[in-house]
Formats: structure tokens, sequence, C-alpha cells
């Protein structure tokens, strides 16, 4: 502005040229360009770019100023999220063990007799497979079933012991999907009435209620999870009015030299953004400790029961996707902040 | 440039009148004085022009706009071309000197090396060119006025608004302010100057306003001499 004065320019140049400014305040594009530029600055994309940078630096500043309360903030957020991670992974590690079993049609167990033969078994087989409802008939004689039992229990030595086999011979009667669990039920209790049968099982019941659990779980892990995702914007919300709080001077002033709302909510914004991207971090680094440690036994425990399985970790796309929440959530939390404390902040 | 139409400002809780059916013109390029006792309405006289309050009768113009009228989205815009400063100078403690002063560039977009230029500009023009990465605290009053008064001139607003800005000033500083301040009309830039100091008013013989009691008393124009 001195320059322009040893530059000479006269009142009336500048009269000329400043006349209406304040049309500016209405929409006008012509521009020229040694006037400051910002008066109706449409938002090129770079100095859009640039003002999202200066309020990510500004939010990243007063976070460093008070680096204990945010990194605090931070955790409660990490762990606020690592919880329904956590809570999620270990009921889809549960479906996957239980969808082995639970998988297509119910099945029935029918144990013969002990003394039925072999031929009596193979009989049994051909008449029950004719009969309507009944996909197939696996019939199982007791020393296959003894075989199997060897090798999925591990029980050798105790089975060594026994004089005899103890097996009954069995058939496995495999239901048509479209039954209903009621016809299965009554399909069933139908077969256990008929010649040489002495039990019968169905598989059916456990199943029911092994998948109603998880289901049950499943809805308990959603409104665990709304209420933690809760939280976490309440946390947010909080801290971000405790910030406010204490930048009510700089809201003041950057109000007063015509910072419009959008710049003045910015960092707080970014600092929300921030919050949730550090807490969804280290929720991921959380659920990553937690399937660590519990690695090692849950494979002796699968080792035990003779089968292969490991546990499965969160894994790219769903540590991204608790990174993108976090994020979400933090920026609403500092949205609901910022609507309630910051438009009341007018400057003196 | 700015125009005052019988406008009125009451404070409803305080329940006294700020001002009292006031009428006035400025021009563009004019400096004036806004004199009178505190509690005259020299303040609410220059906090109705950026709209940090609102008439409660009558029109504030600024450059032809109603800023009475203006929607809220707007008036960043009108405060962006009014710049002021304060008698409590009201700079961030956690900037530096330059960093206050670039502070309306930044809202307005400047580039960074464009912005460091003004800046220089216009603490060179103030004298705190050498105190640039110094913190307001670190500051004596008088260096914190001169700071605030350059972070108002930094973009080159058409009206500036100064509250009593020579409070803190030695008589020396004093006039070097007030020079600089009509050097700024010398480009187009109106200027308002609330102040009680009735030696620099005489001094100067710009065209002053006189407020009493919230209304205007008197209007007196410039000497010829100034």
């Amino acid at each position: 502005m001195a320059r322009r004065t040893g530059h000479g320019a006269t009142p009336r140049r500048r009269q000329r040229r400043s006349g209406g400014w304040a049309q500016r305040l209405v929409p006008r594009t012509r521009r020229r360009r040694d006037r400051p530029r910002s008066r109706r600055a449409p938002p090129a994309p770079l100095l859009y770019l640039l003002r999202h940078g200066q309020a990510a630096a500004r939010a990243l500043a007063w976070a460093r100023s008070a680096p204990v309360h945010s990194l605090l903030t931070a955790a409660v957020v990490g762990i606020a999220l690592a919880l329904p991670a956590v809570f999620m992974l270990a009921l889809a590690n549960a479906e996957r063990v239980a969808g082995g079993w639970g998988a297509g049609a119910p099945r029935i167990s029918l144990f013969l007799e002990q003394d039925a033969g072999t031929e009596t078994l193979q009989r049994r087989a051909d008449a029950i497979a004719e009969r309507p409802g009944v996909a197939g008939v696996e019939p199982i004689t007791p020393e296959e079933a003894l075989a199997a039992f060897r090798a999925d229990s591990g029980l050798d030595a105790a089975l060594e012991l026994l004089d005899e086999n103890p097996l009954p011979p069995v058939l496995v009667v495999t239901v048509e999907p479209s039954l209903s669990p009621s016809e299965v039920s009554r399909l069933a209790d139908r077969l256990a009435g008929t010649e040489a049968i002495a039990r019968m099982r169905l598989d059916q019941a456990w199943v029911e209620r092994l998948h109603a659990i998880l289901a049950l779980a499943e809805r308990a892990l959603w409104s665990t999870g709304a209420l933690l995702a809760l939280a976490v914007v309440l946390v947010v919300g909080n801290t971000i009015r405790l910030t406010i709080e204490s930048r009510r001077e700089e809201v003041e002033i950057v109000k007063l030299i015509g910072g419009s709302n959008g710049l003045v909510r910015r960092p707080f914004l970014y600092e929300g953004l921030g919050y949730g991207l550090l807490g969804g971090g280290i929720a991921w680094g959380l659920t990553g400790l937690g399937r660590w440690s519990l690695a090692g036994p849950a494979e002796r425990l699968a080792e035990a029961y003779g089968t292969a399985f490991t546990l499965s970790g969160l894994g790219l796309g769903n540590g991204l996707l608790l990174l993108l929440i976090g994020a979400g959530l933090g920026v609403l939390g500092a949205w609901t902040a910022v609507a309630r404390h910051l438009a009341a902040i007018e400057p003196r | 440039m700015i125009r005052l139409d019988r406008v009125s400002k009451r404070y409803q809780q305080a329940g006294r009148d700020g001002l009292r059916g006031v009428s006035l013109a400025v021009g563009e390029g004019e400096l004036v004085f806004v004199t009178g006792h505190s509690g005259a309405g020299k303040s609410t006289l220059l906090r109705l022009i950026p709209r940090l309050e609102r008439p409660s009768g009558g029109r504030v113009l600024v450059g032809g706009v109603d800023v009475g009228q203006l929607p809220r989205r707007k008036v960043p815009l009108l405060r962006q071309r009014v710049g002021v400063t304060f008698q409590d100078h009201r700079l961030l403690a956690d900037r530096t000197v330059f960093g206050n002063v670039a502070l309306p560039l930044e809202i307005a977009g400047i580039p960074r090396r464009e912005a460091a230029r003004r800046v220089r500009a216009a603490l060179d023009k103030v004298g705190l060119l050498g105190k640039e990465g110094a913190y307001p605290v670190t500051l004596s009053g008088g260096e914190q006025q001169r700071a605030g008064i350059a972070r108002a001139v930094v973009n080159r607003p058409p009206v500036l608004l100064a509250d009593e800005p020579t409070g803190n000033l030695d008589p020396g500083l004093s006039d070097e302010i007030m020079r600089l301040f009509t050097a700024f009309t010398g480009i187009g830039t109106t200027v308002l100057v609330a102040t009680h100091d009735m030696g620099l008013v005489d001094r100067l013989g710009h065209r002053t306003l006189s407020l009493r009691e919230g209304e205007l008393v008197a209007d007196r124009p410039a000497r010829e001499a100034a």
C-alpha cells in the first residue's frame, strides 16, 4: 500500500478503480491483478487446496500445543473403535468355525441295533432312500465309524483298550433342503419308528441354537457398535468444544477481520478428522495386537480338536474401513461441537 | 463511501442508547476524526460499519451497500474490506507479529510470497520490521498498537477504522501514525479515527465529528491548511 503512494497514484485514479467496490459483495467476475484478490474469490482448486492445507496445519499446531490431551482423546477413540472391531473379528471367526457344521441340509442320524449286520444296514439304507423327503442315505458300518473316530478324536490309546467295537452301525440320512424344520423332525420321528432302528438323533436343534446365538451376538455387536460410535462422537465433540473455548479469542479475531464461518470451522473439523484417523489407527493396531496374542492359544485349541484353524485378522480392507469409520465419526463429532458452539461466538 | 441515515442503536440489555438519530456522510479518501467522551457513541459508530453491531434504526451504507441488511454470509466480505484497529489490539498470542499481520492475507488467500512482501511493507510502514519474529506479549503497548495497525492496513482496505490508535503512543509516534493514515487517504482509503486526544485533532485539523450522548453535536470541516 505504501508503495502505491510512492508511485504517486492519484486519488482520482484510485477512485475510479475502487468505485463501487462494495458491489463485490455481489458476485462479479472482473478482477484486477493488482488488487487484493480476496473479495469474491471463486475457490480455484488450488486456492481451495491451499486453504484446506492451512486449516489442517492449524489443527495440527493446536493439537501439538496440547499433546497429552490430544493423544488421550485419540486413545479413547481408538479403544472405543477397537472394542466392536475385536468383537466383530471374534464373531467372524466363530462363524467360520460354525460354518463347517451348520451348512447344508439337516441330517438325521439313525443308530441301528448293535447286532444288526452289514446286510441289514444296507437293506435299511435302500429302503429309507426310497422315502419322500430323503435326499440321500449314507450307511456307516461300525468299523468305518471306529476308524473315523480314531482319526478325529485323537483318543487312539484309549480305544486300544477296548475289546470290541462299541459303536453301532449308523445311517446318516440327508434331508431335502426344501423341508422346513418341523417337517424334518416329523420325518425323523417316522424313521425312528421303523425296523431295526434303536435310536435316532436329529442334528438340527443345536445347529439352530448355534445360529440363533450367532445372530444374537451379531445383533449385540451392532448395538454395542452403535453405542461406541456415539461415544466416539461425544468424546471428539467434547474435545473440540474445549478447543473452541480455548481458541475463543482467535475465532473472534478471525471473524473480525473477515474470516468466513467456513474458514473458522475448518481447522476444528480437521482436528476431529485427526482424532478419528489416529483413533482408527490405534484400533487397528489393538486388534492386530489382540490377534497376535491369541494366535498361539487358538492354534493349540484347534490342534486339540484335531482341526487346522488360524484366527483371521482384519485384513487391509477392513482396516481401512476402520480408519474411514474413525475419520467419519471424528468429523461428525467435531461438527456437532462446531455447530453448537462456534456460531455463538461473535466478535465483540 | 460511508453514509449513516438517522441511525440509532439501543442496547437492550444495558437499557441505554449508543446512538440517537445520527446522519452523516464520509466521502472516499476522507480522513475524519470522531471525538467525544467515553460513552458518547464513538465506538458504537465504528462498530456499526463492519457490522459488529446492527443498527436498531436507520441505515448504515458502506460503499452503497446497506450493511444492516447484508446477509450473514456476506458479512465476512464486508469485514475484509474494512480494516479495523482496536484499543486492546486483539492480536493472537500464539502467532508472531508477522503471523498476525499476515492473517488477513491468509484469509483472502493471497499466495505466500506475495503475502510476505505485503506484510513486510506494512510492518515497515509502522516501524516494526525488526520485530516481525517477536510474539505480541514481548512487545510494548505501543508496538502492539502498531502491529494492530499493520494488520488493519495490510490488505489495503478501502475503509479503515481506528479506535484510539494513538492511545498508547508517545506524541512523536502518534504523529507518525497519523501521517500514515493521511497517506492512505492519498490512495483513496476512507479513514475514521475515534479519539479523545483533542490536541491531536486540533493539531492536524482534519474534519471532525463530535458526539455527545449518542448524538452528533458538531461536524467541523477540515481546515484548508490540512
